[in-house]
């Protein structure tokens, strides 16, 4: 596959953190699926690509030979110390896993996060009526993705944990050093560190307790009759920051991107609300932004991959998607398919504590739009022109469009 | 038709709770609960279907 990076080939030397990777991923994932089926590099210090279905649901659900301690693969090995991990509890395993993930879910079942809904139809209304303004005085140009997409994770997220919305920026900052680039990214002198912004935030709070938000909520919490150390609230604040936002934006700009293009999708989406829950979870299983990472705990044979200890394992959920053995016509489109056993919100023990919150405002994010925008097109038709994010969360971070439509029947 | 829900595979996805939520409700931790003991009515079969068709963890099957 013909790429500029130094990658020579990607099936026994890939690197997920580039831009050729980024903008071809769906086809390299086919390849894989079809010639490895789990791929190498000796990048990273040494990382596995399982590639098909079964793999991925294989090694998600065996928590014995892959721990989770780390999940973003970088160039300094695992990190973090199992069964707790540096985020719990998506870095946990077994045992801690269960307690840290238990204290957690009631707050994000489908009824708690129902309560969101009104919250995040304005957001999204707002965030549209200043698009299709500024479109106006420039000739129906807008950005979905810097305009629309990655605004309404942050000022939700922002909402729960009772955090200002003015802090989205800095949020921005933590995802693009953690996520898009790990251990990549200059960091410039006035940047906040996400270890300061959670120290300065979990000491405001102790100050001021007794709010209503997420984390005086994970204050209050007690795990075995004792409180959460301050650590491990950090470490749950840093996760729900940086899970909760740039994959949910991605997942909303990569269903924009599809709609742009798929005139009669959009039509059928407007004229047949019904639609809408087979809709999101198509975008979810065809779009699914997330990759997890774990590494191995002792040395194992797995198929035919000789894998040691401390190697990475990336668990690409979007390339389970496409795999033509678990799905039929994986490799189509089909807004209204019955039948779709996704797994966008991973497999296994680490389901995606957010899915519900994620799903949620994906479903209003483009309720919301179509009902508004009534015809929308790519600026232009070379791919590069839309610039898809590197490392395990893949969606459009610039995402140009020309768009018209209007509040009128949206008040 | 009767439904066969194994809690122990179930992981909290919440397809069926939305795409069935005359079959299934969700516990405050947001696991299944399945809501039918025995046959499943006629008018709620083909939702019994798309609940067993959506799981990602294979938590629900049919009985005929």
């Amino acid at each position: 596959m013909a790429n500029d990076s130094q990658v020579s080939d990607w099936k026994t030397d890939f690197d997920h953190t580039v831009a050729d990777w980024a903008q071809n991923a769906p086809e390299i994932w086919a390849e894989f699926r079809e010639e490895c089926p789990v791929a190498h590099t000796d990048r990273f210090g040494g990382c596995w690509f399982p590639a098909t279905h079964e793999d991925i649901s294989e090694i998600a659900h065996d928590t014995e030979h892959f721990t989770s301690r780390s999940v973003i693969v970088n160039d300094w090995g695992p990190m973090g110390e199992a069964p707790v991990g540096g985020a719990p509890p998506i870095t946990s395993d077994p045992p801690f896993h269960q307690m840290a993930r238990k204290i957690l879910l009631p707050a994000f079942g489908p009824k708690a996060v129902a309560q969101l809904e009104p919250t995040t139809r304005d957001v999204c209304r707002e965030l549209i009526a200043d698009l299709l303004e500024s479109a106006a005085d420039n000739e129906g140009r807008a950005d979905a993705a810097t305009g629309y997409a990655q605004h309404i994770p942050v000022r939700i997220i922002a909402k729960m944990l009772g955090l200002p919305e003015s802090d989205g920026d800095t949020f921005r900052g933590f995802i693009h050093r953690i996520m898009e680039t790990p251990g990549q990214a200059e960091v410039a002198e006035d940047d906040i560190l996400l270890d300061t912004y959670l120290e300065r935030t979990v000491g405001d709070r102790r100050e001021n307790p007794g709010g209503s938000d997420l984390i005086s909520y994970l204050l209050d919490l007690e795990m075995e009759g004792e409180p959460l150390t301050d650590n491990h609230i950090g470490g749950t604040i840093a996760l729900l920051i940086i899970a909760g936002i740039d994959t949910t934006w991605s997942a909303i700009g990569a269903s924009l991107w599809h709609l742009a293009q798929n005139p009669e999708d959009l039509r059928r989406l407007r004229s047949e609300p019904d639609l809408m829950p087979f809709a999101v979870e198509e975008f979810l299983r065809f779009y699914a932004p997330v990759t997890m990472a774990r590494s191995v705990s002792h040395d194992i044979t797995f198929k035919d991959a000789e894998m040691k200890a401390d190697d990475w394992v990336l668990l690409p959920f979007p390339s389970a998607n496409r795999d033509e053995d678990a799905f039929s016509a994986a490799d189509e489109f089909l807004i209204d398919r019955k039948q779709n056993r996704h797994a966008a919100f991973g497999l296994g023990i680490h389901r995606c504590l957010g899915s519900n919150l994620a799903r949620m405002e994906l479903r209003i994010a483009l309720e919301e739009w179509v009902k508004a925008i009534d015809t929308m097109e790519l600026q232009s038709s070379d791919p590069d022109a839309v610039r898809w994010s590197t490392g395990q969360v893949r969606g459009p971070r610039e995402l140009p469009l020309i768009i018209s439509g209007s509040m009128e029947q949206n008040p | 038709m009767k439904i066969k829900y194994d809690r122990d595979l179930c992981q909290g996805h919440n397809r069926c709770y939305l795409l069935a939520p005359e079959l299934f409700d969700v516990d405050d931790d947001g696991y299944a609960v399945l809501l039918v003991d025995g046959e499943v009515p006629a008018d709620l079969q083909e939702k019994a279907n798309l609940a067993a068709d959506n799981c990602p963890e294979y938590a629900i099957t049919l009985v005929e």
